[in-house]
């Protein structure tokens, strides 16, 4: 068993002080199966696997947990609206914050404890040094709303979706992280139409599958997937929100800076049916590794390139990668001899 | 497929003289919580799955209850669990399902339930009444028969359980939705001529489907014998009378994903290359029902069915 010790404090923005050490590296959630990308509902059972992997707990807490809980109150002090909780979601939120102590207190029993007598819980988060008592079901108890309040204390982003007439509805969530989206902008919205953006996929039928798929995940039996794009600096908060403070960074990619520069950014996709409320909890757990880390595994170096080079163009743009994307294959090119 | 959860039956009352009820405890520890409308599936050890409604308080995870009316034309689910059953018992259940959740976009909630149809509603009224909603229930019932949870509900519920004897008043879908405003929903759980009333009835009155929910007995009917073969293995089976193809395909080892096993989840949809089906769902489209079938309730009449598994 690996012991989990975090990191002295990081930062995701200014002098981008964020480094895996090598462990990190190790365990990074390398998102390609094969030479070529293309979309799929690659979704399987989220059961335990691959001890010390991410894999390893429903909910992965690593070395950066300090850090990236700083960075997220950092984005909610300048905007507060990054959370967000519909009035008709209240049972859907506790729902998360029963979902998430309950977890967190088995998976890391040395970091966080969780006491109940009935209603009465007592949580002490210790790597936060937090210690909280309150009345499950009355928001009154807790120091701000139950979503926030659990959610300050995750990894990861999350949305909270409503389920009615078929479709899934974002109506809930705790957005500080995200990859080029904004919970304030869909708010409401339907599967389909908060993946409206997403070029190629509609056609090929996987939005209609995955929703059928989604709407049918049941009580004990979530499921996950990898999802990924590439980032400027290790940021986590690269949302349309602040895109005036990350947008131009796409252009100062340069043959000598590329591997320090550029991240890969993977999503750890969790999606969980709420027992009490019905909703679905979605996390979205961000994993990031510049490029120059990356390449320490011979393997992982080759096959980037091959998929960088062979990315569709309508996926680049989309991803925002298109216009340092030649500057970047160039670079990669050196790891792959057989190209 | 979901984890299956062992219990015991701690309790078994009887509520009329037809319909009994079974509190079930967990093994060890607590049980998952659940979401009013939830069922869940009993694996008998006769081999039956039957999906029946959680009735108890969504907010208890000690327990779960459940409620059965013993059906004349039993294939073996309710009999056995009139019969057999005994306090004590260990029984097999997935985890709970929701196909019958409140809506939350409704301003006004019409729960509509006959006879043993007023299971799920126990869940739904502790539900609305805990968040203060606006609702009310209609409930015909066959007084000393199928009257189960009456006293309950009248102090539970005071002047907004309406009440409709069987031999005393009617319950007239048509003037129960008659002037209903706008964010109105209405939820109905009974035998299948009060669902189709009241969905004709809604659609007259120009309500949409989003605002029409039911929920349908699930136990599928019994039908002539028939034969099937599966095109990749080409295994073949015959389902039996009292069996459904679903529980003929378990037997024989071949798992399919299911939730409500009576035709309207749409989980188990298989496809068929050729045979003689009568499909009895409520899921598939018309156009669907040339290569589609749902094992749980359709059947053969005719020339084999072959199955594309």
């Amino acid at each position: 068993m690996t012991t989990l010790t975090f990191k002295p404090l990081e930062t995701y923005r200014d002098d981008f002080s964020f480094r895996n050490s090598p462990e990190a590296i190790a365990r990074f959630p390398f998102p390609f199966p094969e030479d070529q990308y293309m979309y799929s509902v690659n979704l399987e059972p989220a059961v335990s696997r691959d001890p010390g992997s991410v894999f390893e707990h429903l909910f992965d807490v690593d070395e950066h947990y300090v850090s990236e809980m700083a960075e997220r109150a950092r984005v909610l002090e300048r905007d507060p609206e990054r959370c967000l909780v519909m009035p008709h979601m209240a049972p859907a939120a506790w729902d998360t914050l029963a979902l998430l102590m309950e977890n967190l207190s088995r998976d890391y029993p040395q970091h966080f404890r969780l006491d109940r007598e009935g209603d009465a819980w007592h949580w002490h988060n210790l790597a936060l040094g937090i210690d909280q008592r309150f009345t499950f079901g009355d928001p009154a108890t807790l120091p701000c709303e139950p979503l926030e309040y659990i959610t300050r204390q995750m990894q990861g982003d999350f949305a909270v979706l409503d389920q009615r007439d078929g479709d899934l509805f974002m109506d809930a969530g705790m957005v500080t992280c995200p990859a080029d989206w904004s919970l304030r902008f869909d708010a409401g919205m339907s599967f389909k139409q908060w993946h409206s953006p997403v070029p190629m996929a509609h056609q090929i039928g996987v939005f209609d599958r995955a929703l059928k798929y989604l709407l049918n995940i049941q009580v004990g039996a979530p499921v996950r997937r990898l999802n990924w794009t590439l980032t400027i600096n290790p940021r986590l908060d690269t949302s349309p929100e602040t895109y005036h403070e990350w947008g131009n960074d796409r252009g100062k990619v340069t043959p000598d800076n590329v591997g320090r520069l550029v991240h890969l950014r993977v999503e750890l996709q969790l999606m969980v049916r709420l027992p009490r409320s019905n909703a679905l909890l979605f996390g979205i757990r961000t994993y990031l590794i510049s490029l120059d880390e990356l390449v320490s595994n011979p393997a992982w170096a080759r096959r980037m390139h091959r998929v960088m080079r062979d990315l569709p163009a309508p996926i680049a743009d989309y991803k925002g990668i298109t216009r340092y994307r030649q500057t970047l294959v160039d670079w990669l090119r050196r790891f792959d001899p057989e190209a | 497929m979901s984890a299956l959860l062992d219990v015991r039956v701690a309790a078994i009352r009887e509520l009329t003289p037809v319909i009994r009820e079974y509190r079930l405890e967990a093994l060890g520890g607590a049980l998952p919580g659940f979401s009013a409308g939830s069922h869940v599936q009993l694996h008998l050890p006769n081999g039956r799955r039957n999906a029946y409604s959680l009735l108890g308080d969504p907010a208890d995870t000690r327990q779960y209850r459940i409620a059965v009316r013993q059906q004349e034309a039993s294939r073996g689910g309710s009999r056995y669990l009139h019969q057999q059953l005994r306090a004590g018992d260990v029984l097999r259940l997935s985890a709970p399902a929701n196909l019958f959740p409140l809506h939350s976009e409704a301003r006004k909630h019409l729960l509509v339930a006959a006879g043993i149809g007023i299971t799920p509603f126990l869940a739904h009224s502790r539900e609305l009444l805990r968040q203060g909603a606006d609702f009310e229930l209609h409930y015909a019932y066959r007084a000393g028969v199928s009257d189960a949870y009456l006293a309950e509900l009248r102090q539970l519920l005071g002047p907004r359980l309406a009440e409709y004897p069987a031999g005393q008043r009617r319950l007239d879908p048509a003037a129960l939705l008659r002037g209903r405003p706008l964010g109105s929903h209405v939820y109905a759980c009974g035998p299948q001529s009060l669902l189709l009333d009241l969905k004709e009835q809604a659609a007259a009155q120009g309500w949409s489907d989003r605002r029409v929910h039911w929920e349908a007995f699930a136990a599928p009917e019994p039908g002539q014998p028939f034969r099937v073969e599966l095109a990749r293995s080409g295994r073949q089976l015959e389902v039996g009378a009292d069996q459904s193809l679903l529980e003929a395909l378990e037997a024989n080892g071949v798992e399919i994903p299911n939730l409500c096993r009576g035709g309207v989840c749409g989980q188990c949809q298989t496809p068929y290359l050729k045979g003689d089906v009568e499909h009895r769902d409520h899921f598939l489209a018309a156009a669907e029902r040339s290569n589609s079938l749902m094992p749980c309730v359709s059947r053969g009449c005719g020339s084999p069915i072959l199955l594309d598994i």
